[in-house]
């Protein structure tokens, strides 16, 4: 039984436990979604870059019928997440919803058509809330990317919330959505979800279409969920995969993605590399990743730090090759002619195009357009992304040979906990490192998990001031096998008994 | 082999033009390359699109089925070898026509290598995205000076098949010949309209010239986008004779991409090779190879139609057609005709060669390019009967062809129409000799003429013979009798 009486009480219902509490009618979806709203649309920490009206287009329903039942309109009764509200990624393509990846370029861009994965959580009956920030076209790991201004982490608004989905790890870690989905290019949703003490995964790439995702680096980008816990990430990933026949990357999943319920990790081989679990590491986070590994261990599982993935340290140098070279094609239609931004009218073509992306586009995309272009040019493409591509096949192989020996490939999560705000714009290099620790495993497609293991330190910011922040934990595992990965995160994130509601607003 | 022979002026060196052929190919598919819409044939502009052709923010490409049939059909066509995994790349560049910043198409992994169609070896066939159509308005009709230029996405995306050939081809004759066997094959294959005016087929051609017998390669030009048999002759005569006064001059061939005004001959500069684009070639990573199974290949084969080449061999050596090569290409080119032909048996090569002729010559151009023989109102039997009865004499080739104007316009049975409209021939015998006596008193000149030792003076005496027994007489047996007459 649920005692939900007031706002308070259905803001700290899991997504999962909501859901039931609707099914059971116990709770009403209406007076959940009215809940969150107030919350969403009072919120400071700059999470939204679009709330959900009351009453109007994408406020939730049934694509497929083309019809969207209004918040109050009882939605969709019958269905399994019976209108649990649900926040989503900027970059993700919603019907008639602002959707502008974060950027100015697609200043005012209401898409036609509504995102694969977004349409079917919205089939299984969730309820968009609203669009979240990101940083600019997910480029980024503090979300100070954003054409909308940075994200503020609501453990210390003095600090970032982690990028690039730092509006949906933001939100979720404030109670001001019971859940999110992001993307995760190179750690896009774990890292956020690690500095925001949240659960975020990554599910295998091609599990989760990606059509109407506004496309960053097309062979990384995977979507997942960020929610409170590994129990509602479980839920949301039944509700996204498959084949879906407007991707062609997309995989049929083997199997249904069933709600974890292992206590035990009964000889579970978890492996340490040590690519992963030494240098440039903060102290604060070593030690909570090492109680995590103990508690492991008394739940039965064992440790194997002679694992090797010789190639990972190369992975960040090639992904920082191979990400902008794809971005750098797939932004190239952002010109001004069709939607969004038009700068420079009255100019000839070339001169509107010009000053279109100059205006439209920020500093990052510029970068790393800059840094595609030119690694795809003429004379430079085999000492660049060819070169590239060989790094990321020999991770590839590096996982696969791991696997032989160990079932999952454990490790922090990021190097840091969260970063103060402008702490580290000047240094694109510096930014870029935070990735280093996820980026792996996006280059070889595997589905990686992040689980917060406890907070190191303290923080003197403007936010629940002195317990420290969150360090997350990454369990990685091969490909498809979400439903172990899932079960592994369940029964540690149980024994770690981490509150990810201490930073509700 | 035609060897050029310079401009025409009294050069000492003779050139000879080296030509590779690149065609487009306007694949005839239900719909587009790499989503669902229907291709388009003049709908209103901007009618038939969708996230996917539109290049719209976070619309995937997903590559046509059917159009991969196709390829594999070319490729067999063109005794390609099919490559059992190719893949897609990006080309990228801006420009208007192209609304996601990069065209998809194959660069080196594609469907098919090599192969051959009649004398030109085939280098590669790929497949890839047509642009949308560039509408420029103003006085210039290009982008270049218009007033403004208006897009329309129909075409965006329509599924083409490039095929590039090595440089194989010698005259601008050889070039318009080649690609009209290619045109054939392809319509007869069935995979494309093969419409050049309307841009089903489009052909740039890479043209250098060098000193005649030399195996060195000429500095090429480009010769962009030409959508006439025609224009593509006349523009590569005019290239190949610019190019041969440069090199006479001393001067040399400068590597640019050029364009053919048909209207004014002339030849302009489109973009130099420092202008040329860094495609900055990348594998498309929306999409998977190609991965061409047994299954596959068996479709594709079961699908292949006999190809007019081989068609033309069979009318010109199987004992029941033994027709003339010419006669044999004709009826091989023209799907149709050759169809016709066939419907029914020949009796023995000689009806085989007197109908090909009747159809050839006297059904086809009365029925017209519009519409397949097979559909106008003549039957196959209607054909058969008048073939039977020229053979036999019983009709003349001038009642013949009445009766094809008849049977053009009305369809019907051919004995019924010679019946009623008295096309039997006048008999040789008496009444023919009565005429042609009546012929040669109304035309003594003529008569004279011939007497003194010139037959082709015999002109308006036929013409007589042929007026009063409106066309029935057979021109031989009038022949026969005026020289009877005459004595000579």
């Amino acid at each position: 039984m649920v005692d939900a009486t007031g706002p308070y009480e259905l803001i700290a219902l899991s997504a999962a436990a909501a859901a039931r509490a609707i099914a059971a009618g116990e709770i009403d979806p209406t007076e959940l979604i009215g809940a969150y709203r107030a919350r969403a649309m009072a919120d400071e920490l700059n999470c939204f870059t679009w709330v959900a009206p009351e009453r109007g287009p994408g406020s939730g329903g049934d694509i497929a019928a083309g019809s969207s039942p209004a918040p109050g309109e009882s939605p969709l009764p019958g269905t399994p997440l019976g209108g649990v509200p649900l926040a989503v990624k900027d970059l993700f393509c919603t019907a008639g919803v602002p959707s502008q990846s974060g950027s100015r370029i697609l200043e005012g861009y209401e898409p036609p058509y509504t995102a694969t994965a977004v349409a079917r959580l919205q089939g299984a009956g969730a309820t968009l809330l609203g669009k979240t920030n990101q940083d600019e076209f997910a480029m980024g790991s503090s979300n100070e990317n954003s054409a909308f201004g940075p994200v503020l982490n609501p453990w210390d608004r003095a600090r970032v919330p982690g990028g690039s989905s730092g509006g949906s790890a933001a939100a979720v870690a404030a109670g001001l959505a019971p859940w999110a989905v992001g993307t995760d290019t190179g750690g896009s949703i774990r890292q956020p979800a690690a500095m925001c003490g949240i659960v975020g995964l990554k599910p295998t790439y091609g599990a989760v279409s990606r059509y109407g995702m506004i496309a960053f680096a097309s062979s990384l980008d995977q979507a997942g969920p960020l929610t409170r816990n590994v129990t509602d990430a479980a839920l949301m990933l039944r509700h996204m995969i498959g084949r879906d026949e407007r991707d062609a990357t997309s995989l049929r999943f083997p199997e249904q993605i069933e709600l974890p319920r292992a206590d035990r990790l009964d000889g579970v081989r978890l492996g340490v590399p040590a690519e992963l679990s030494s240098e440039g590491i903060e102290t604060g986070v070593l030690e909570r990743f090492h109680s995590a590994l103990a508690l492991a261990q008394e739940l039965g599982a064992t440790i194997n730090t002679d694992v090797m993935l010789p190639h990972a340290p190369h992975g960040l140098a090639a992904y920082y090759v191979i990400a902008p070279a794809e971005a750098s094609s797939n932004l190239a239609r952002f010109d001004g002619v069709r939607y969004g931004l038009r700068a420079g009218d009255g100019q000839d073509l070339v001169g509107m195009y010009t000053r279109t992306r100059h205006d439209g586009f920020g500093p990052e995309v510029k970068r790393r357009i800059m840094l595609g272009t030119y690694a795809l040019s003429a004379g430079y493409y085999d000492a660049y992304y060819g070169r590239a591509q060989r790094v990321r096949t020999k991770i590839v192989e590096d996982f696969r040979a791991a696997f032989e020996e160990v079932d999952f490939i454990v490790s922090p999560t990021t190097p840091g906990v969260a970063f103060e705000l402008g702490e580290k714009t000047t240094d694109p290099w510096s930014m870029y490192l935070n990735d280093a620790l996820t980026v792996p495993m996006s280059l070889a497609g595997i589905p990686a998990i992040s689980i917060p293991c406890g907070l190191s330190g303290s923080s003197e910011g403007k936010g629940p001031v002195g317990r420290g922040l969150p360090v997350g934990l990454q369990i990685a595992g091969p490909a498809f096998s979400e439903n172990r990965l899932l079960d592994a995160a369940y029964a540690l994130e149980q024994a770690i008994g981490f509150d990810s509601t201490a930073a509700h607003v | 082999m035609d060897v050029g022979r310079g401009s025409g002026r009294d050069d000492v060196v003779e050139y000879e033009p080296v030509i590779g052929l690149e065609i487009h190919v306007q694949l005839s598919t239900r719909t587009k390359m790499f989503c669902g819409c229907e291709l388009s044939f003049g709908e209103p502009p901007n009618t038939r699109t969708c996230p996917v052709c539109l290049g719209l923010p976070g619309a995937l490409p997903v590559a046509n089925a059917k159009a991969i049939h196709f390829g594999l059909m070319i490729g067999m066509a063109l005794e390609s070898e099919l490559a059992p995994r190719s893949i897609f790349h990006r080309k990228n560049y801006f420009y208007p026509d192209l609304p996601k910043g990069y065209q998809i198409s194959q660069y080196d992994e594609p469907l098919c290598r090599g192969g051959r169609l009649a004398d030109v070896r085939v280098h590669r066939v790929h497949l890839e995205e047509d642009a949308a159509k560039l509408v420029h308005v103003g006085e210039s009709g290009r982008i270049h000076a218009s007033d403004a230029s208006i897009v329309d996405f129909n075409r965006g995306g329509t599924p083409l098949a490039e095929i590039v050939t090595e440089p194989d081809v010698r005259s601008a004759e050889q070039a318009g010949e080649w690609l009209r066997l290619l045109r054939v094959t392809l319509g007869r294959l069935g995979v494309s309209d093969v419409n050049m005016e309307e841009g089903s087929l489009r052909c740039d051609a890479n043209i250098s010239v060098r000193p005649a017998g030399s195996d060195e390669m000429g500095t090429k030009t480009e010769l962009k986008n030409m959508n006439s048999f025609r224009f593509i002759e006349r523009g590569i005569k005019a290239e190949v004779i610019r190019q041969e006064k440069l090199l006479a001059r001393g001067e040399k061939v400068v590597q640019e991409t050029l364009h053919f005004d048909p209207s004014s001959g002339r030849i302009t500069t489109l973009r130099s090779k420092e202008e040329a684009h860094d495609y900055r070639y990348f594998p498309e990573p929306d999409l998977v190879p190609i991965a061409v199974s047994e299954e596959m290949l068996d479709t594709a084969r079961a699908s292949m139609p006999e190809l007019p080449l081989a068609r033309a061999e069979r009318f010109e050596h199987d004992p029941s057609y033994m027709l003339d090569t010419e006669v044999a290409k004709t009826l091989a080119f023209r799907t149709d005709l050759g169809d016709f032909l066939e419907l029914r048996r020949p009796e023995s090569p000689d009806e085989a060669r007197v109908r090909a002729n009747l159809i050839i010559n006297e059904l086809a151009p009365r029925v017209g390019t519009d519409v397949p023989l097979a559909d106008s109102m003549v039957t196959p039997d209607a054909v058969v009967t008048i073939s039977g009865a020229l053979m036999r004499k019983e009709i003349s080739i001038g009642g013949a062809r009445q009766a094809f104007d008849i049977l053009v316009e009305e369809g019907g049975d051919a004995d019924a129409i010679i019946e009623r409209e008295g096309l039997m021939s006048a008999e040789g015998g008496d009444e023919l000799a009565a005429v042609v006596e009546a012929a040669i008193a109304a035309n003594e000149d003529a008569a004279q003429k011939i007497k003194a030792g010139n037959p082709k003076a015999i002109g308006p005496i036929v013409g007589y013979v042929m007026r009063e027994t409106q066309g029935r007489a057979d021109g031989g047996e009038v022949t026969r009798l005026v020289h009877e007459q005459l004595g000579v």
